[in-house]
């Protein structure tokens, strides 16, 4: 597992767009930190952007590079190796280099302006939403063959888990305004990883005053360790889901 | 060393294997013959495990496939048109490969193809600008590399200029003095004449026969296998 692992990542290391959205981070971030007196506020900034950014080159440069290696993997499947052994080192191979991009971009800077415990908390979510949107790319590519669809529900997902599901909880908190749904917030929001890793982040930086009642009850249930720990526990399942449904998938699959 | 039992498969509402039954043995050279869509490089796919059978099971050397991959390690597949990593150099996929399989500056390694088609001077030269027939010589360099018993060789010759294929078959005859198991579709039938030991007809999906050459051209009476063959397409 670990040589193919070595060429997925060689291979994405040398690829151009890789530099160019780390270089993109690094700029990014160290532009908002020397724009705002108050690092705090920068952080602020920070991660509005990064909630956008990440999950979108996560997902679209995944999904394009899975379809690419077509014939890698083609290659790779009729050599003495369990498929599971495959899809698994391509995972792992693009998520670490993700990864390895954000702590760069994004990591370095955080830590010279903000070295305290929300700086580390983003950095974290930021690791791991990278991770999560590899994996539901992965998914999508494995359910469809043709190269354009795929990258067309990759940006959709996208899409939907950055403003339409956003559009949706809106819409059922209108509706249902007479009625007590801040708990049900607090439910609804695991459903989306994007929408956790921003509560979770704004409850640390301390401005949940400004989300009115509902920032109250989120502060009561994110506040309390048990609430950190099953938010985290609900960000691994969302990697660990789609990758092990993709699995499934990828092991009965004619190439 | 290999035997298929009953082997389905469709793609969708296309038949491409239908109840599909064949014995293959030891020391074995195979031509796997049909018309355009018959199933058999569904069938070369299937026994190598790149598609995965709707019902029935196939065994290589006594070992049912489903969910094994070590049985590969035996197996040298040249596919009907080799698709690789294109950016890669050719001598970095050789590498990848020899690593892949564990047998880096391995001397079990046969190296003969590489040498008679002369890739070492191309080396350094990127997958995606080659041409068909040289891609076919790295397919066909890789399938002999590591020695395999078993080759599965989908339309070898095709692209291949007549100096290279006429390489090719010679390195064919040699494997299959050791003993080897060889199978090999084609469409060009007079090159198989000299290779080949038994012959598998397929049709539809299904086997039409499974003869020995000998037997074959006894029952056609024809002593050449492009016009025995053509005697049973036409009364069929």
């Amino acid at each position: 597992m670990k040589k193919i692992i070595k060429y997925v990542i060689i291979d994405i290391l040398r690829n151009k767009i890789m530099i160019a959205y780390t270089v993109f981070l690094l700029v990014l971030s160290f532009s908002i930190f020397s724009l705002e007196d108050n690092s705090a506020k920068g952080l602020l900034g920070l991660l509005n952007i990064i909630l956008i950014i990440v999950p979108l080159v996560s997902i679209i440069f995944s999904t394009i590079y899975v379809y690419n290696s077509a014939e890698f993997i083609e290659l790779l499947v009729s050599q003495p190796l369990k498929r599971k052994t495959i899809w698994m080192s391509l995972f792992t191979g693009l998520s670490s280099s993700m990864v390895l991009a954000f702590l760069i971009g994004t990591g370095i800077p955080v830590l010279i302006y903000q070295p305290d415990i929300t700086g580390f908390m983003m950095i974290i979510i930021g690791v791991l939403l990278s991770v999560i949107f590899v994996a539901i790319a992965m998914l999508a590519t494995v359910k469809t063959r043709d190269k354009a669809k795929g990258i067309g529900i990759a940006i959709l997902l996208w899409l939907y888990f950055s403003l339409l599901f956003d559009g949706f909880v809106l819409f059922l908190v209108f509706q249902f305004s007479d009625y007590p749904v801040e708990k049900l917030m607090v439910t609804v929001s695991m459903f989306n990883p994007l929408d956790l890793a921003r509560i979770m982040i704004l409850l640390k930086m301390d401005v949940s005053a400004l989300m009115g009642y509902t920032g109250a009850v989120f502060k009561d249930f994110f506040g309390t360790e048990i609430g950190m720990g099953l938010s985290f526990t609900v960000l691994l399942l969302w990697t660990i889901v789609p990758v092990w449904f993709s699995i499934r998938k990828f092991n009965t699959k004619d190439l | 060393m290999i035997i298929a039992n009953n082997v389905s498969k469709k793609f969708n509402n296309l038949v491409a294997l239908n109840n599909f039954s064949v014995t293959c043995n030891k020391g074995e050279c195979i031509a796997l013959i049909g018309p355009n869509g018959s199933g058999k490089t569904t069938f070369i796919k299937t026994i190598l495990g790149m598609v995965v059978c709707d019902s029935g099971f196939v065994t290589v050397n006594g070992v049912n496939i489903k969910n094994d991959w070590k049985y590969r390690d035996k197996i040298g597949y040249m596919p009907q048109t080799g698709r690789y990593p294109e950016n890669m150099t050719i001598g970095q996929v050789l590498e990848m490969m020899q690593d892949i399989r564990g047998e880096k500056n391995s001397t079990n390694l046969d190296e003969e193809l590489i040498e008679r088609f002369e890739i070492k001077s191309l080396m350094h030269k990127r997958m995606r600008t080659l041409s068909g027939g040289t891609r076919q010589k790295i397919s066909a360099a890789l399938a002999f590399l590591f020695n395999p018993d078993l080759l599965i060789l989908d339309e070898p010759t095709a692209g291949l200029d007549p100096v290279s294929s006429e390489i090719l078959k010679e390195k064919i005859i040699e494997e299959k003095k050791k003993g080897k198991l060889i199978l090999i579709t084609s469409h060009i039938l007079s090159e198989l004449d000299d290779l080949v030991t038994q012959v598998i007809y397929m049709q539809d999906g299904c086997l039409c026969f499974h003869k020995s050459i000998e037997q074959l051209k006894e029952d056609t009476g024809h002593s050449k296998l492009a016009k025995a063959i053509a005697h049973v397409m036409l009364n069929n």
